[in-house]
């Protein structure tokens, strides 16, 4: 018997921030709670400040102008209260990490979800990368499918779902992105391999649980933009619904927009591979 | 030069408009109901207002005709037969429309306009029936130039219904105002989600709590005017209010307030409704001689008094001493709960207090959250709304209403303005207004940041025709002018936008 059995073990996650209504982040009006750390390391990033745990340089707190941020037995603690949300500490990390972050509780995140519960359809865990807290999830999902709302999962699929489908169980779908098709592409762009996601894509398919696919369209990439969407199209067909996002450059790191560019994907452009996921069968590909 | 002359000179005025500025002016001119000295003292010092009334009730405020009544039976002095077909049914309406009085010379409540016509449009062909409503729509707005007209639909789908949406959509008007009776268990998503849709297009239509004003009026209730909840074949007698703000000024501290100053306004404003009420059932000839009356379109008994409040927000934070709006009323719950200790204060008077004639609400007036008016500025904000800049994030906004919706039978309400990415997601403002009425707020507004037709504080104006007055040229609606007055000086228009992007801290 596990020395647990009986005990209520206190599972805490990384929060960055949590949207009471939002509506973009899977239909209808949904509470978003994104946590902090992502094991890749995309070029496109548009909010890099999720991607690290901070590790307590302490170089914020002297850029910090209303000293919200201190030192406190080696770790650099965050007053929430002081704090004016002007983002200078983001702008001075080096790490891509914030020191905005509140350690939660599954009990604190459900206290936060029962005041929403009324005008909310569920819930959606996003990131940095929600299913690097899968144990956290697999403790929460259940009591949020009890108030009666539906619990998604926004994943860039680093988790393989075959393996750990446990956190499948009470989700009600996976919003996943597939970023490049090509070894090479991903490698380049996400700085991770992709075996697994493209795995993923074609397992929670399998099972009924893929909520929508979201691929980036960057602007000047015909053939890796073509290879990535005619790969989605062909697998999903019109079992799911497939957004078509075009790149933008507001919070891509400096050294990352010199390669990827300075500018927003032409919407026409993004639309013609709407058009081409359209034509290979994906019907419910759309441009957002 | 005498106010007669500036009326007559002034070239943003329309002839209508100088029309009723000229007969207020004649009204005005008329001493007959006389108040004590401490009103006037009162009045004089802005923490009492009667809202433009005038001196002499010759008429009630609100009027709710029964318009079912007029289908059903016709009417003798206009020579109107029951209506056999849809054309007759919109013309004997626009007839009768034009001898339905208020305190705006236009008609408030136009009725349940999907209800009253579904049985004559079902009988026309969709395309014919959708042009004579078009027609219809664009005949009130272009004569009954008020934003104070206002229309209801529901609370179940129809065919009638759906076709006021998308004219209502299609068209761009201001006028009529316009609200879905909404109730969960008689309104479909399908038929509420085109109203947000339409409502994120146009402003219109609001949603009201079904259940609530059904609760406190039974099912013959009308929404009229801004969002006043009155009885049909019945309405309003008269609308003070006490400007809140202005009240705490005279208190030297929180108990003084509620135990003394407070109570003192109270009873200076029932000194004024009683007065009013009185003269206009018992002097003028309304109740005695108008149509709507001895043909029994409306019945006295159904009337009441309207118990307004303006500057909640502004009230409580002075009394606290709290300078940062974004720290006050709404957001610290030290001034949320003295709020509530002040409407239970007026709640529990107004109650106490037996109002002559008003026998549908049990000889009581009753409350109501009243919107502003245009030269208000920032002193005193709508009823009991969270200042705007000082707004918090949605859910914290409509926590707080929940709290003070259910004082107000006779009207309140909040508006929200959202972002353009809404208008790809209208499902995502079902859940926030179900879950909003299920639990206590009365009635829900909203748009989208970069409409046209806005709604002010309660009612609604088309921004390219403020532009016209401020150009010194004549707008047709005359509440255009209260709209430009309110971005003016009170900033209605620059509400807090409901972004995706809001988050609470942890």
């Amino acid at each position: 018997m596990p020395w647990t059995e009986g005990y209520s073990v206190m599972r805490t996650a990384p929060v960055n921030k949590i949207i009471p209504f939002s509506n973009v982040d899977g239909p209808s009006n949904r509470m978003a709670i994104f946590f902090q750390e992502c094991p890749f390391n995309c070029r496109f990033c548009h909010n890099p400040e999720t991607i690290n745990m901070c590790n307590n340089c302490g170089d914020c707190i002297r850029t910090c102008p209303v000293n919200a941020l201190s030192l406190k037995e080696g770790k650099v603690v965050w007053d929430k209260d002081v704090c004016v949300g002007c983002d200078t500490c983001i702008k001075t990390c080096t790490h891509n990490a914030s020191p905005k972050i509140t350690m939660m509780s599954v009990d604190e995140v459900l206290e936060q979800v029962k005041r929403v519960a009324p005008y909310i359809a569920g819930i959606t865990l996003s990131g940095g990368e929600c299913t690097l807290r899968k144990d956290f999830i697999i403790e929460l999902f259940p009591k949020v499918k009890e108030m009666g709302l539906t619990t998604l999962l926004d994943s860039n699929g680093y988790l393989d779902f075959e393996k750990e489908s446990e956190i499948l169980e009470y989700c009600d779908g996976v919003m996943l992105d597939v970023k490049a098709y090509k070894k090479d592409f991903s490698d380049w762009l996400i700085r991770y391999p992709n075996e697994v996601i493209l795995k993923n894509l074609h397992y929670l398919l399998s099972v009924g649980k893929l909520e929508e696919v979201r691929t980036i369209i960057f602007p000047d990439r015909d053939k890796e933009n073509t290879e990535t969407v005619t790969y989605v199209a062909g697998v999903i067909q019109d079992k799911c619904r497939y957004k078509i996002i075009r790149y933008r450059q507001f919070g891509v790191r400096d050294e990352h927009r010199k390669e990827l560019g300075d500018l927003t994907t032409d919407e026409d452009y993004a639309l013609s591979f709407v058009g081409l996921a359209k034509s290979l069968g994906a019907s419910k590909a759309m441009l957002i | 030069m005498s106010e007669a002359l500036n009326i007559v000179k002034d070239p943003t005025l329309t002839y209508n408009q100088e029309l009723i500025a000229l007969a207020k002016l004649g009204e005005n001119s008329d001493d007959t109901i006389v108040f004590s000295d401490e009103y006037y003292k009162a009045k004089e010092a802005g923490a009492l207002c009667d809202l433009g009334e005038g001196k002499m009730p010759y008429r009630p405020r609100y009027i709710c005709p029964d318009y079912d009544l007029l289908f059903e039976k016709g009417c003798d002095f206009l020579g109107l037969e029951p209506p056999k077909d849809l054309l007759e049914a919109v013309n004997a309406l626009e007839i009768f429309y034009r001898h339905v009085p208020s305190v705006t010379t236009f008609p408030v409540y136009l009725g349940d306009l999907d209800k009253l016509l579904e049985p004559f449009v079902l009988k026309e062909d969709r395309d014919f029936a959708k042009k004579v409503l078009r027609l219809f729509l664009l005949q009130i707005d272009k004569v009954l130039t008020d934003s104070f007209v206002h229309a209801d639909i529901g609370p179940e789908d129809s065919v009638t219904g759906r076709l006021l949406l998308e004219l209502t959509e299609e068209m761009q008007l201001a006028i009529p105002n316009l609200t879905l009776k909404y109730d969960p268990e008689k309104t479909s998503d399908d038929f509420a989600l085109a109203c947000v849709r339409c409502m994120l297009k146009s402003a219109k239509p609001s949603f009201a709590n079904h259940r609530m004003f059904v609760k406190e009026w039974g099912e013959n209730y009308a929404i009229a005017s801004c969002y006043n909840g009155l009885l049909k074949a019945g309405g309003g007698f008269t609308l003070p209010r006490l400007r809140l703000y202005e009240c705490s000024l005279t208190a030297k501290d929180v108990d003084d307030f509620l135990e003394r100053e407070l109570p003192r306004y109270i009873d200076l404003q029932l000194e004024y409704m009683d007065k009013k009420v009185k003269f206009c059932v018992e002097e003028a000839s309304f109740f005695k001689a108008n149509f709507l009356v001895t043909e029994g379109f409306v019945k006295q008994e159904n009337f009441t008094g309207m118990f307004g409040v303006v500057g909640l927000a502004e009230c409580v934070n002075h009394l606290l001493g709290i300078e940062d709006k974004k720290k006050g009323f709404g957001m610290n719950k030290e001034a949320t709960d003295l709020g509530l200790r002040i409407m239970d204060v007026i709640d529990k008077r107004v109650s106490e207090h037996v109002a002559p004639y008003c026998d549908a609400t049990g000889h009581r007036y009753r409350l109501h959250a009243q919107v502003g008016i245009d030269t208000d500025g920032m002193d005193d904000s709508p009823g009991t709304r969270i200042p705007i800049f000082a707004e918090p994030t949605m859910l914290e906004q409509l926590e707080t209403n929940e709290k003070f919706h259910p004082y107000f039978p006779t009207g309140t309400g909040d508006i929200f303005k959202f972002e353009e990415t809404y208008e790809k997601t209208p499902e995502a403002i079902l859940p926030i207004i179900k879950g909003s009425l299920s639990r206590g707020l009365r009635y829900f507004s909203g748009y989208l940041e970069n409409c046209d037709v806005v709604r002010v504080t309660g009612y609604l104006v088309k921004k390219s025709e403020i532009e016209k007055l401020k150009a010194k040229k004549q707008s047709l609606n005359n509440v255009t002018v209260f709209g430009k007055g309110a971005q003016e000086g009170a900033h209605a228009l620059d509400r807090r936008i409901q972004r995706h992007e809001d988050s609470t801290g942890q």
